[in-house]
């Protein structure tokens, strides 16, 4: 009959309490964010009297994790940064080099030797032995560069080649310039998104800015310096052949090859062939890991075009060290074992578990075409006037107590259990959103709203079975009983098909998609189980002491 | 006395007209569709991009009255935040001001600023404009395309789930109602021409869940039905369970319109169009599973004779209860 075990009214209820305890901190909201923002300072060193009256507002041993609230509500940091275009010219033309060579190998008889002189970053310098092959040579360049569509130029070309003496200068042209810089710009931007997406729903605001800036607005003051880690790191990853190592940062590298240093061993440098043989570009998974001795370390797997090149490199290099360079400094340069097939692999390095974590989260989202200047970094205040956030918060109260005295109408003191889960409900939901460090912004609170709709609805959809039961006098016990029982293959399979989505939401969207889907995940769970075991209890405790012979639901 | 929505036993017939509601469903969508296509979406800042203007005065800002002032010249969506930094004077007050850029037009045009320049001259005396730049918007067209492929996909799963807790015939039915609330939806924001900015996204997604959950829950009594009267034909189940069903599904709906509205009434200007959003597709939501998920399993029929294996229809999950 109407019976709950004690263990599981004990769960039910330490649930309860552990969901509120969770939440609590919110309704303390200022004092709890000045004590967070100063145990950050002291831990960074700035331990002023000031900051420790501050930490001592919220006492340690109580939870400190807060809702986020959205830039809309609350404001938070601003960064302007500026995408370092230029970068970008040198990789393509380093790129253009071997293109070139294999282009003129073929006409030796004519034009000579060819020999990659010393060159500016965005140019590639060609000196050929023979000069009177120029004409043929020009022609075979030139032959290499694709048209690009432009709404000027027509007939425009990426790369503009002309000869100096014996030298051959290819660079690229204005118009390709500009193409380049609006594609690097629009590849940072989506890849700052991606990485901000890889470490949690901070629901930030990402926008290009005139020409070559992109502005990021996230929530939360604190949260500026943390950003910055993840945005401003470029993260190209490349493995490149090693030539020799040395002592002596200054050494002519050579042509063709660049030195660089290592970033476990002070004062060891690399001589490395400059063009590498795989790149991040080339990742398509990266986690967080431990090498064979219990260290942090990096697996990661190439796509296949990838894992050719790095199974083919490895099989005729065997014996032989290769580099892994990240962002001009060399992680390690194991000496390869083996042929490695399959294209995956791990780094191994001087890590923490935190830089190897961070890592991956910056492999997998994929390098920044070219490095990040930040030019400010300012806070700004909410962008909804105080006259919205105090109309929204008004509404919300109203909306809320409009639902609570419905019920209360509807279903009497049976309502009056749905709504205690309700508030158990709402509560538990700011206790799961405080622990993964949610965001809440004024739509994701109308969100919430709604899921106080489906909370009542499972609620509804008990009660209204119950009545329907009682219509055909088995006494209430059994009508309880029967209704919860029959309710529950509806509020089951409603509830789990509105959780796919969530979760495909979750698994394939991006940045506020994301943010909505744990809103709405989190909200089936709670008020499933608020509605399923919190109300239960309640009329199974009510039942137990009045053993009522009649109930009106 | 409780408070009753809907009488006891109540016994409509919803099914008399069907072919009439599934038509008249059907042309709603048509309409919807090509206001769609003809007229387009207005697209707010957040997807247009558009310029920023950035302002200093002495008086502290009010973000109110800067709204106030700019509001008469109707420029569509605009956002204004306040900037602080720790090296700015006691009198620098710095303000962030963001115009969508014009219908047909790439970025705003100087008039425009100019006269936005001249209103908030009226309302700050002293107010000094520090640079106009543009800015591109803040919908990437990655974060659109993730955001279709993952709808999309998140209904497959839910034909999916459907089909093997029920028959595919209530998969159909149900994702049918689904495309029909979003379409329809959709169609409301093109012809009023309601700002289409980012958080109308999210109420998509929340009416996706809405509809699916009506949908089911009035699929759930008809599968019981289905089992307790072998021999009503498919019309008068259907019947049955959606006049059970009516209680709750008015409750339900009441109860969230009533949150809603209280949100649309009092929640100001800002969340407006997010707001009527969710009501548009909470009562979109509740007549398309009766009307449309269920008129569409009318007229696909379901299998009813449980005695004899089909193999064509139901599977090992189809019997078990949750």
């Amino acid at each position: 009959m109407l019976q709950i075990d004690l263990w599981k009214r004990i769960l039910i209820l330490l649930t309860c309490l552990g969901g509120l305890w969770m939440a609590m901190p919110n309704l303390f909201y200022t004092s709890v964010e000045q004590h967070n923002d100063a145990a950050q300072a002291i831990e960074l060193g700035a331990d002023t009297p000031e900051n420790q009256a501050q930490l001592a507002q919220w006492p340690e041993w109580m939870p400190s994790g807060l809702v986020n609230l959205g830039l809309d509500l609350r404001g938070g940091a601003h960064l302007l940064a500026e995408v370092k275009v230029r970068d970008v010219y040198e990789a393509r033309m380093q790129a253009y080099w071997p293109e070139i060579r294999d282009a003129l190998r073929p006409e030796r008889a004519t034009i000579g030797t060819v020999r990659l002189q010393p060159s500016p970053a965005d140019e590639v310098h060609v000196r050929i032995s023979q000069p009177e092959g120029m004409a043929r040579a020009l022609e075979v360049v030139r032959g290499l560069a694709t048209p690009i569509p432009t709404l000027t130029g027509v007939g425009a070309n990426d790369i503009e080649v002309r000869a100096e003496g014996d030298v051959i200068i290819v660079t690229l042209s204005d118009a390709e310039k500009l193409a380049s810089d609006e594609r690097t710009v629009q590849q940072s931007l989506e890849i700052i998104r991606r990485r901000i997406d890889e470490v949690g729903t901070r629901e930030p605001t990402i926008q290009r800015q005139g020409t070559d800036r992109i502005l990021i607005q996230v929530p939360g003051i604190g949260s500026a310096a943390e950003l910055k880690e993840i945005i401003g790191t470029t993260a190209q990853l490349t493995f490149n052949p090693v030539v020799s190592r040395g002592s002596d940062g200054d050494a002519v590298p050579g042509i063709g090859n660049v030195i660089l240093p290592s970033i476990d061993e002070p004062g060891a440098f690399y001589t490395l062939e400059s063009a590498p043989v795989v790149t991040g570009e080339e990742l398509v998974d990266a986690q967080p890991a431990f090498d064979q001795n219990g260290r942090p370390a990096v697996n990661f797997r190439f796509n296949t075009t990838g894992a050719r090149k790095f199974g083919d490199y490895t099989a005729e290099n065997i014996g032989s060290p290769f580099a892994i360079v990240l962002d001009n400094e060399v992680i390690s340069a194991p000496t390869i074992q083996s042929h490695i097939p399959g294209g995956s692999g791990i780094i191994t390095g001087q890590f923490t578990v935190e830089e190897s974590t961070n890592l991956a989260v910056l492999l997998r989202a994929g390098a920044l075409p070219a490095g990040l200047e930040f030019l400010e970094e300012r806070t700004i205040g909410p962008e909804l006037g105080q006259d919205s956030i105090d109309a929204g918060k008004i509404a919300t109260i109203i909306a809320f107590v409009a639902v609570l005295v419905f019920m209360f109408l509807s279903y009497g003191l049976f309502g009056l259990f749905a709504n205690v889960a309700l508030i158990i409900n709402i509560g538990l939901i700011f206790g799961l959103l405080s622990m993964i460090g949610g965001t809440l912004t004024l739509p994701g609170i109308a969100g919430i709203v709604l899921t106080v709709g489906m909370a009542v609805d499972a609620n509804v959809l008990i009660f209204e079975r119950i009545r329907e039961e009682l219509k055909t006098s088995k006494g209430p016990a059994r009508a309880i009983e029967l209704g919860y029982e029959k309710a529950l293959s509806a509020i089951l399979d409603a509830n789990i098909t509105t959780f796919i989505t969530a979760v495909i939401l979750f698994a394939m969207g991006s940045g506020p998609v994301r943010g909505f889907a744990i809103t709405l995940g989190l909200g089936i769970l709670t008020s499933v189980f608020t509605a399923i075991f919190v109300t239960r209890l309640l009329v199974v405790i009510w039942f137990e002491r009045k053993r009522p012979k009649t109930i009106e639901v | 006395m409780r408070l009753r929505l809907v009488k006891q036993n109540t016994n409509f017939d919803f099914f008399s007209r069907w072919k009439l509601w599934l038509g008249i469903s059907g042309l709603m969508m048509v309409i919807a569709f090509a206001s769609f296509m003809i007229q387009g979406l207005n697209f707010g800042i957040d997807f247009r991009g558009g310029t920023t203007i950035r302002t200093e005065s002495t008086q502290p800002v009010d973000i109110g009255v800067y709204r106030g002032a700019i509001d008469t010249l109707e420029l569509g969506d605009i956002s204004i935040t306040e900037v602080f930094d720790p090296t700015f004077g006691p009198d620098q007050n710095v303000a962030m001001i963001r115009i969508q850029a014009q219908e047909g037009q790439e970025a705003v045009t100087p008039e425009v600023i100019r006269n936005v320049e001249a209103a908030l001259n009226t309302v700050v005396s002293d107010i000094r404009f520090v640079s106009v730049e543009s800015v591109g918007p803040k919908v990437s067209g990655e974060l659109i395309q993730t955001a279709v492929i993952a709808v999309v996909l998140a209904i497959a799963a839910v034909l999916v789930y459907i089909w093997l807790r029920f028959e595919w015939q209530f998969a159909v039915g149900a994702v049918l109602a689904l495309v029909h609330d979003v379409i329809l939806t959709i169609g409301v924001f093109s012809e009023l021409q309601i700002r289409f900015d980012l958080a109308i996204i999210a109420a998509l997604l929340t009416i996706v869940g809405y509809s699916l959950n009506d949908t089911v829950v009035v699929f759930d009594r008809v599968r019981e039905n289905l089992r307790k009267y072998k021999k009503k034909p498919l019309n008068e189940v259907l019947n049955i369970s959606i006049n059970e069903t009516l209680s709750r599904t008015f409750m339900t709906s009441v109860t969230t319109l009533l949150a809603l509205i209280a949100l649309f009434v009092l929640g100001g200007d800002v969340i407006r169009g997010f707001v009527f959003a969710m009501i548009w597709g909470v009562i979109v939501g509740t007549y398309s599973s009766i009307f449309v998920a269920s008129a569409v399993l009318l007229y696909l029929g379901v299998k009813r004779d449980w005695s004899k294996p089909d193999a064509n229809a139901g599977n090992q999950y189809a019997n078990i209860d949750a």
